[in-house]
């Protein structure tokens, strides 16, 4: 019996991975070759999507961007024996976009079957829960605290921090909530994991629950994500029913249920007090702070809410201990970022690497440039809320303070790619629009500027007093960032003043542009 | 396809009470009620507000916060385009507006046959496979025209 990987993570799915798998299957049949098809995650290489792996003597040969027309020909070749093929990229892990990673949150993703157990296990699943056991909450929470770990979500609080909040927090009962609503165009890492290495995000919340004494986690995972949905609620099942969750985890006398909540398709629910609030029930309208969610979280108990990335580096820091992940990263931005290279780029997909690399060497080195082929203008850093870099900015080194200093965020670590025949007066005026669109009404300079930017920003388009509204722009822009309750109206104005900054040019009458 | 049971109170009722245990049930119903009917009808409002102890005000004020929740229920066909950044970057706008004008519709829409509504979304997940879009809950990525025909033609025999 010869195994067969071909991934089941919805951006394969959406170029043709079922198609693939399904000729697979039928052409070993009709050869009367004895295969056996596993599905996976994605190892991140979305550019070579669908890409099959095959279990050999030398262990597993990949073929890259397969299509079910290919399929036979592959077969021809000697697929089962890894033979020669133009699609055969050799070794995955040899392959450059993957050589040159540091994976330890996706040390699995797109290898092991994200439904087996024994898979899990086989690759280091559980280590880091059974040494979080071993040396019981407080040195859980000391553990994490040392690793520097801070918080993947964007916002890049010190995990350990708001751990040590929750476990110093007395309560009848205490919350570990994930955040999965991952709203952020040019990110899917926890999309991957989900659907790729759901036991990792168990793993991780079920330490999280016993470092701070919480006995209840919920994941919050969006609606556009059905697939991730539906992986990680049949992950919940096979733990539940292996003891990994429920009243006695592993005859360790801890307590922990976890329970998947689905988002209804707003992003603001992204935000961890709008987020709360709609795992209440309620509409998803942001919170003053304080009370912290640590102090008072969902249902007013103290509530650790973290990303999925950073619950799932928790089972590394665990396993390999603090100083291991500290040793990767790069001034306060300690361990690795999986980062998301999106949008009109060569090679797409996931990046996981310590801190440090500059935004030139990951657009221009290992995004490949522009998939047009066209030079690259602009690059979005960290979803509809960052700031727009050009070309000049490539040097800016890749942390948490570095960008920072710029105006930019590194947030969840997407990166989308924009070449030449971008406008970039139309994405300021989308980055306000998309604000007005999802603004949860709660603060007049979000609720009310949004819409007044876009305004504005027709007026200047228009040529109706461009310097004018340009100064406007600006003092806008200014009383949302400062005026903001939360980072939906506070942060609009990275993008917008960065377009205004860096591609003035594009901000000039339309019917001045189009005479020229 | 997607699959709607007409409208039946005792059957709602049902609904409600298999997730109303839960802690914030609200999400979970809202989401039941709709996989069961295709919408949340006005009718369920003062269903689900007696069995939560809520207003119906309240419970109308979650109802239409949500983008997902729908009042009436779509066409038997969905196609969801996103229109986030990433897949802007690859020309999704300029398809989108393709898509739109071949299907006669606007965004929300529903073709005259009343097959097929078409919704924008933001953001699938899908940026490093742009331009992309879900057809009945399915991915679909790399986009273009003919593309989108085929898997229009594959799930709605259109």
């Amino acid at each position: 019996m010869t195994l067969i990987f071909v991934p089941k993570d919805a951006a394969a799915l959406a170029v043709g991975a079922n198609k693939v798998a399904a000729r697979i299957a039928a052409e070993a049949h009709a050869r009367g070759l004895p295969v056996e098809i596993v599905r996976t995650g994605s190892r991140g290489m979305f550019f070579l999507e669908p890409l099959i792996e095959v279990e050999t003597v030398q262990g597993r040969i990949g073929y890259g961007s397969v299509s079910d027309s290919s399929v036979a020909s592959l077969f021809d070749a000697g697929l089962l024996i890894g033979g020669a093929h133009s699609l055969r990229i050799g070794k995955p892990q040899e392959h450059p976009f993957l050589a040159g990673q540091t994976r330890l949150t996706f040390a699995r993703c797109g290898i092991v079957d994200p439904l087996s157990l024994s898979d899990y296990a086989a690759h280091d699943g559980w280590k880091g829960l059974k040494r979080a056991l071993e040396i019981g909450p407080q040195a859980i929470v000391a553990e994490v605290t040392k690793s520097g770990l801070r918080g993947r979500g964007g916002a890049g609080f010190p995990t350990g921090i708001k751990w040590k909040t929750v476990a110093d927090t007395a309560a009848d009962r205490k919350y570990v909530v994930c955040n999965a609503d991952e709203g952020d165009s040019g990110t899917f890492a926890d999309r991957m994991i989900m659907e790729g290495d759901p036991f990792a995000l168990i793993e991780g919340m079920t330490i999280c629950g016993i470092g701070v004494g919480a006995t209840k986690g919920y994941v919050y995972c969006r609606s556009e994500y059905p697939h991730a949905g539906k992986t990680f609620s049949e992950a919940l099942r096979i733990a539940r029913e292996a003891g990994y969750l429920g009243p006695d985890i592993q005859g360790s006398g801890h307590a922990f249920e976890l329970e998947l909540r689905m988002g209804a398709g707003a992003y603001i629910c992204g935000e961890e007090t709008s987020l709360l609030e709609s795992l209440e029930g309620k509409r998803g309208i942001v919170r003053a702070k304080p009370p912290l969610p640590a102090h008072k979280g969902l249902f007013a108990k103290p509530t650790v809410v973290n990303n999925v990335l950073s619950l799932v580096a928790v089972p590394t820091v665990l396993d390999r201990g603090a100083d291991f992940y500290t040793g990767f990263g790069f001034g306060r931005s300690r361990g690795t970022m999986p980062i998301q290279i999106a949008g009109n780029v060569r090679f797409g997909g996931l990046y996981e690497t310590g801190f440090g690399l500059t935004l030139g060497e990951i657009v221009d080195a290992i995004g490949g440039g522009t998939m047009s082929g066209r030079p690259v203008r602009a690059v979005q850093c960290g979803g509809p809320l960052g700031a727009y870099f050009p070309r000049w900015l490539f040097d800016t080194p890749y942390d948490y303070e570095a960008f920072t200093a710029l105006d930019g965020l590194v947030g969840h670590g997407g990166l989308v790619v924009f070449d030449d025949t971008v406008d970039m007066a139309r994405m300021a005026r989308f980055a306000m629009e998309f604000c007005a669109i999802e603004s949860c009404g709660k603060c007049t300079p979000c609720r009310i500027g949004a819409t007044r930017g876009v305004e504005v920003i027709d007026r200047v388009l228009d040529g109706v007093k461009p310097a004018e509204n340009i100064a406007l722009l600006e003092d806008l822009c200014h009383t949302m960032k400062f005026g903001s309750l939360c980072a939906l109206g506070g942060f609009v104005p990275y993008p917008v003043m960065s377009a205004v900054r860096h591609f003035r040019e594009d901000f000039v009458p339309r019917a001045l542009a189009a005479a020229e | 396809m997607l699959k709607a049971s007409a409208w039946n109170a005792e059957r709602a009722k049902e609904v409600i009470a298999e997730h109303a245990g839960l802690e914030g049930p609200m999400l979970p119903i809202l989401h039941a009620l709709q996989e069961e009917f295709g919408c949340v009808s006005a009718a369920a409002v003062p269903l689900i507000a007696d069995a939560l102890n809520l207003t119906r005000a309240e419970v109308h004020g979650v109802v239409t916060f949500y983008h997902d929740f729908r009042r009436e229920p779509c066409a038997p066909h969905r196609l969801q385009i996103c229109r986030a950044e990433a897949c802007q970057s690859m020309g999704s706008e300029d398809l989108a507006a393709a898509v739109l004008a071949k299907l006669g519709v606007g965004w929300h829409g529903t073709t005259p046959d009343g097959e097929l509504t078409v919704e924008p979304v933001y953001c699938l997940g899908l940026c490093a496979t742009s331009p992309s879009a879900l057809l009945d809950g399915e991915p679909l990525g790399r986009l273009n025209l003919d593309k989108i025909a085929e898997a229009l033609e594959e799930a709605c025999g259109a």
